[in-house]
């Protein structure tokens, strides 16, 4: 594996817009097996956009789409809530990507730990939980790539980190590639191998650290979010500035330091 | 008993057996207004039916599933929200149909059943379109049943998974204007939707899985018909509101049951 041919999925000039507008313009992306991909951008960006058409779910207006031949693609979509007028299980939600053979279930479960929730309804489950089960119906496939839509959103500071670490091991325990999209920087960069910073347009791509040090990153996310990748454990301490504005948002905080 | 009442009976039941199991997938994915404008339009489906001198049932099925796909069609331009859109369909398509029944005026049609259904009128016939149709279209819903589940939780994941999901919604869409099609001789265009969403809303108190949901909706469908019909007969009411009015009950019961065994 390695050269230019070992890609899981590969993505040359992606062009879309949606409603007269552009959404994304001359999009590469590139992701091989036992690798960690990250998109982060802003909001309106176009993560979930590019995400879209890689699951299939839309069609670009030009570019190229390559997959390996007979890649199976886990999709864990961002938190979603099941309707609670329809009875369903854990369990039950499970079998519903697929037959569920005992001993995979069991393998799957372990994995990611909601051995406990199997039998209890789906919408009485915590958004980390969710989470979980959302990845374990992913893994129940067997996939070569796993993609993730802001897998940690609702769910708390603590739970993201295992989240994170519970992706990076199944990452090395099974091999598939990741594609992940996020806007939680400082959470995703040390779980990541490469970052590909999109607005609209891939601003910079590269190793996290590298990435955080570009101009055209610190441009968009502003000098002091893109620094809390060091700062990080003190966001607390300014929580209530002078604008009362929390840094740790990733829209930036262009106005003060 | 009399005949009528017996044939009344067995229409009745049967249209409940049907329709519940669907009126789950309609309180499930949020339908219930889109129900409403099928069954609205199915009256211009009756008024196309006797202006072209087609079969009725072959009508209400065409324009329930024109104004399906049309109404699939604008979503997707979303340029109006969709309930917007939906009650443009239903009202228009239910005046249209007002006004094409006017023309039509040497033809003496019986308005108010089809508003408000005329289950005591069921013939033989009906009764074998019932059962005969019911059949074709419950085997319908359970050859779409797992994929349909599956995109009903989340259409997008359920679309990765490999579910055509175009296809089963076009699906689910063709047997909903069946079923209205079917259901509207118990109880009539303007009531219809009940009968579909009240029995499923009731069995949702005691389902433990879909599955267990839809076969309970039709229990208290069925008894929803019983009872109906019985006090149509015994204080000279209108049987289709009279329905209506039994699986309102039957659902208010089923929550006081409920909230009583969680106590």
């Amino acid at each position: 594996m390695g050269g230019n041919t070992g890609f899981l999925i590969k993505a040359s000039g992606l062009k879309v817009s949606l409603g007269g507008k552009q959404i994304l313009d001359h999009v590469d992306l590139e992701v091989h097996p036992k690798e960690v991909v990250t998109i982060i951008g802003p909001n309106g960006a176009g993560k979930t956009t590019l995400l879209r058409i890689i699951l299939g779910l839309l069609t670009q207006d030009s570019g190229e789409i390559t997959q390996k031949p007979r890649m199976k693609i886990g999709y864990v979509p961002q938190k979603i809530t099941v309707d609670p007028t329809l009875p369903l299980t854990v369990r039950r939600f499970l079998s519903l990507g697929g037959k569920l053979a005992e001993e995979q279930l069991a393998k799957v479960l372990t994995e990611v730990g909601i051995g406990r929730l199997l039998d209890n309804p789906i919408q009485t489950v915590s958004g980390g939980e969710m989470q979980r089960i959302l990845l374990a119906r992913a893994l129940m496939r067997n996939p070569d790539l796993l993609v993730l839509d802001e897998p940690a959103q609702g769910v708390d500071v603590t739970g993201q980190a295992e989240l994170y670490d519970l992706i990076a091991n199944i990452r090395t325990e099974r091999g598939c590639g990741v594609l992940l999209v996020s806007h939680d920087l400082h959470m995703v960069m040390s779980a990541t191998d490469r970052v590909i910073c999109l607005n609209g347009h891939v601003c910079c791509a590269g190793h996290p650290e590298a990435v955080s040090a570009d101009p055209e990153y610190v441009a968009l996310f502003g000098k002091k979010v893109a620094g809390t990748f060091a700062v990080y454990h003190h966001h607390h301490d300014h929580h209530h500035n002078a604008h009362g504005e929390v840094i740790d948002d990733c829209k930036g905080d262009h106005t003060h330091g | 008993m009399d005949d009528f009442l017996i044939r009344a009976l067995v229409g009745g039941l049967g249209v409940a057996l049907i329709a519940s199991p669907f009126g789950c997938f309609i309180v499930w994915r949020r339908m219930a207004y889109f129900g409403d404008t099928l069954a609205h339009s199915a009256l211009l489906g009756v008024a196309l039916g006797f202006l072209l001198g087609i079969d009725l049932t072959i009508g209400i099925i065409a324009v329930s599933f024109t104004v399906a796909v049309l109404l699939g069609f604008l979503q997707r331009n979303r340029q109006l929200a969709s309930d917007t859109l939906l009650g443009i369909l239903s009202h228009g398509s239910l005046a249209m149909g007002l006004v094409v029944l006017a023309f039509l005026s040497d033809l003496r049609v019986d308005l108010m059943s089809y508003l408000f259904g005329d289950i005591l009128a069921i013939t033989l016939t009906d009764i074998y379109w019932i059962y005969g149709g019911g059949a074709c279209v419950l085997l319908g819903l359970a050859f779409i049943w797992k994929p349909l589940l599956s995109m009903t939780v989340h259409e997008e994941l359920a679309h990765v998974e490999g579910v055509p999901v175009e296809r089963v919604r076009l699906g689910l869409m063709l047997l909903i204007a069946l079923v209205i099609a079917t259901a509207m001789k118990a109880v009539g265009i303007l009531l219809v939707t009940s009968l579909l969403i009240i029995p499923a809303a009731a069995a949702r108190y005691f389902a433990k899985t879909p599955e267990q949901m839809a076969v309970i909706a039709s229990g208290i469908g069925c008894m929803a018909v019983a009872f109906g019909l019985g006090g149509s007969f015994e204080f000279d009411i209108p049987t289709g509101p009279a329905i209506v009015v039994a699986a309102i009950c039957l659902f208010g019961l089923a929550g006081i049951f409920r909230r009583r065994s969680n106590a």
